[in-house]
């Protein structure tokens, strides 16, 4: 299942989608939860019973500023949960 | 064998007793339905609403609590309700119980009260992708009922009267509160009722549609959700999303009941 965490407003489109079907058989042992600075991402266990992450519920509505900080303007070359979750499930859609 | 969902949402409380009948001596799932759709009273609490939706339920369908063997709750307050037994999400037990109403559904249209959202389903009814609005109650039901509110016309009379529109006037508002503003001003430049009620279900649509597109069109598409009333938004929404048929079914306000019923009734066998 991809999981698309985020919204539209008026300054554009900010999803995080996770492809759930690669986290549930991860084999850096959910390194997106340490990797992430803000620690946005959380373990959920779906409606499948499978154990996969999830970004939590308080930065859904605000990712376009919760995650300026490692965007190339805050100085990043490659975003700290796409680069720690080498199996490719996280993806910005901005 | 009984099983029981119950969809909290935002606005209302949902529930759908499906029972297992043998057909030629197999089991068959029948949606034997016995419904209940009862508002927020405001004296009540979300826990309380949940019992009181339960019992006037157990009551219509002629059963009691004992007989009903596995209750699975979702929508927004699913984690509310006490006495059931497991949880889904609204996204999950949505694309169930449309799949079981249209089999042929991949793409699922779900806009209640406050959210809408947009899920691909396989042949199964289980979530391949999806997308939810979090931001903004803009694309959703509460926002054209508010509109509706500003128009001084009953949601069936703001639905209808979209329908004998053929303007298309813009919102530029992303937010409920700003296209409010649109909308009185349009009311003061003295801009027929009936192309205000297109613009604002044009505008939920749209709202809607960006939510699918990240999913991606797939046909069928099915709306559940209370906006299935709507024939205005329907309208709006086949346009929006570019395709001619969209399939609505029967009691769409309880299909993601429906859906928790049918996980219910999953669990237990």
């Amino acid at each position: 299942m991809i999981a698309n965490y985020g919204y539209k407003d008026g300054s554009g489109e900010f999803y995080i989608s996770i492809d759930t079907d690669k986290c549930t058989s991860c084999p850096v042992e959910h390194a997106c939860l340490t990797g992430c600075p803000k620690g946005m991402f959380e373990m959920i266990t779906d409606d499948y019973d499978d154990e996969v992450i999830a970004v939590k519920q308080a930065f859904r509505r605000s990712l376009a500023f919760d995650c300026s900080d490692c965007k190339p303007a805050g100085g990043y070359t490659s975003l700290p949960c796409t680069t720690a979750c080498t199996p490719g499930a996280i993806k910005h859609s901005w | 064998m009984i099983t029981a969902g119950i969809d909290m949402g935002s606005r209302t409380v949902k529930v759908v007793f499906l029972e297992e009948l043998k057909v030629d001596g197999a089991p068959q799932l029948k949606w034997g339905v016995k419904g209940k759709h009862i508002m927020f009273p405001d004296e009540l609490d979300a826990d309380e609403a949940a019992d009181k939706a339960f019992d006037d339920a157990l009551k219509e369908a002629g059963i009691t609590r004992d007989q009903v063997k596995n209750v699975v709750a979702t929508g927004a307050g699913r984690k509310q309700v006490k006495f059931a037994t497991s949880d889904v999400t609204e996204v999950g037990a949505g694309a169930r119980g449309a799949v079981f109403m249209c089999p042929t559904a991949k793409t699922v249209v779900d806009v209640g009260a406050e959210e809408g959202r947009g899920v691909k389903a396989n042949a199964e009814g289980k979530v391949v992708d999806f997308a939810g609005n979090e931001k903004c109650a803009a694309g959703a039901g509460a926002f054209a009922e508010s509109m509706s509110r500003a128009l001084q016309l009953s949601l069936k009379e703001f639905g209808e009267a979209s329908l004998r529109s053929d303007k298309t006037i813009p919102m530029n508002a992303q937010c409920t509160v700003f296209a409010e503003s649109e909308v009185v001003s349009l009311i003061h430049s003295s801009t027929p009722k009936e192309d205000i009620a297109k613009a604002v279900l044009d505008a939920v649509a749209s709202r809607v549609c960006a939510m699918v597109r990240r999913v991606g069109i797939e046909e069928d598409v099915i709306l559940i959700g209370g906006m299935v009333h709507n024939p205005g938004f329907i309208q709006s929404l086949k346009g929006a999303l570019g395709v001619d048929k969209v399939l609505l079914p029967d009691m769409p306000e309880y299909i993601s009941a429906l859906g928790a019923a049918l996980i219910a009734a999953e669990n237990n066998a």
